[in-house]
């Protein structure tokens, strides 16, 4: 399969990058791992495609109580960062390690998954879960944006024309843990269900999950896990039909706050 | 609009080499139709089957899934350019021993992503093994004798 043609742009600057994006035509391409499949489909056909692959806009760095990961930061880098090995993070890993398979973890890059918002992929469960922050450019400035605000759709989010993700920051809960489980499609790899949970020391739980609706989401802190997903929307398909979504979601929630809790108690 | 890049440097297999291909180009067409190294294998063309792997700076990709441009500077290696002078490499010798292939299609994809997987982790257990070799598929052979020969490359 061969994409549409397209001007290529390889940006020199985030500066240049933005100012590339102004075009309504173009697209981002970072690791290419989300957009290149769609491309040869044809289900996007970009006049310009601004390739900020080469940006300085990796890297997983701590500041005070934060952990700020570039936009450009791969899953196998996410994987060995020093770090995300904590209990509060845990999740971030584990989640990374069940992205796709090594040569798609080699290129495919955290900013990327997340603007192309895949409704089954992992990693926005984890976002959400985690309460993080993406951090937002365009040629006008520069804004923040919650993660839970973040998903709208099946590959939608609230980005505009011309932005992008350059930073998702994550606080860091002292004495917390955090875990991410699914039960993947065996052929894709994708979720069927996944649940994000992060749990604090006071008891405090938070859970999201993906791959069952129409884009991930958090379950309504005010109630018991399994009772915000007996009436969350929940998607079925020749797959996984709506009931049994439901159930294996129901399953995933339990295992990722059990493993979330657990890691609470290892601190102890 | 010119969809053309103008042409572009990098080093496949040790050698400098020139691209002048449309940016859609996908560096396995680069690879094969260009520069005609066929070892390098279209499978499913889908980001699935792994049978395209190459090495991009040592790391393992599918090369249907990344432009030709996006591996412009970079050092690519294929399944062509692991045997020095006349001698195969470990792993391609333990394939042969260890009837790590039958029709021999998926196998320049498996030895590239395990070369990956051994460049980090020289000393892989089978669970690590079959983690590394979960996007290359083989309709042949069941598996096990690529994990045998993958094992016996790192011994």
């Amino acid at each position: 399969m061969i994409a549409a043609a397209f001007r290529h742009r390889r940006a020199s600057s985030l500066d240049d990058a933005l100012e590339a994006l102004a075009d309504p035509d173009a697209k981002a391409l970072a690791g290419g791992q989300s957009l290149l499949p769609v491309l040869k489909l044809r289900v996007v056909r970009p006049s310009l495609i601004v390739d900020i692959g080469r940006l300085d806009l990796g890297g997983v760095r701590r500041e005070g109580d934060e952990v700020r990961i570039g936009a450009l930061t791969t899953w196998e880098e996410l994987i060995r960062a020093p770090d995300l090995q904590q209990a509060p993070l845990a999740a971030i890993t584990e989640c990374a390690v069940e992205v796709g398979d090594l040569q798609v973890r080699n290129r495919g890059t955290l900013g990327g998954s997340l603007a192309h918002a895949d409704p089954a992929s992992d990693v926005p469960a984890v976002v959400l879960a985690l309460g993080a922050r993406l951090v937002v450019h365009s040629a006008s400035g520069e804004r923040t944006v919650d993660a839970s605000e973040f998903f709208q759709g099946p590959f939608t989010t609230v980005l505009g024309q011309g932005e992008l993700i350059t930073e998702v920051v994550f606080s860091v809960a002292p004495g917390a843990g955090s875990a991410y489980v699914k039960v993947e499609h065996p052929a894709s790899g994708f979720a069927l269900a996944g649940a994000a949970a992060l749990v604090r020391p006071d008891g405090e739980e938070s859970v999201a999950v993906t791959g069952i609706g129409a884009h991930a989401f958090l379950l309504p802190a005010d109630r018991e896990p399994q009772e915000g997903l007996s009436d969350a929307e929940i998607y079925g398909d020749r797959f996984a039909p709506e009931e049994y979504r439901r159930h294996l979601a129901g399953v995933v929630v339990e295992r990722a706050l059990e493993r979330a809790r657990a890691r609470v108690e290892d601190r102890r | 609009m010119t969809a053309a890049t103008g042409g572009f440097e990098l080093v496949v297999n040790g050698e400098a080499r020139s691209l002048d291909v449309e940016a859609r180009t996908l560096l396995v067409h680069a690879l094969r139709d260009e520069l005609r190294l066929t070892g390098t294998h279209v499978g499913c063309d889908t980001s699935q089957c792994g049978a395209c792997t190459v090495l991009v700076d040592g790391r393992a990709v599918k090369s249907c899934t990344m432009l030709a441009v996006q591996a412009e500077g970079t050092e690519v290696t294929t399944i062509e350019g692991l045997a020095r002078d006349g001698e195969l490499h470990p792993l391609q010798r333990a394939f042969v021993e260890h009837h790590g292939l039958q029709c021999g299609f998926c196998t320049p994809g498996m030895i590239l992503t395990a070369h990956d997987l051994l460049s980090r982790e020289p000393d892989p257990d089978e669970a690590a093994i079959r983690r590394a070799l979960r996007g290359n598929f083989c309709r042949c052979t069941g598996y096990q004798t690529i994990v045998d020969s993958v094992r016996a490359a790192a011994a």
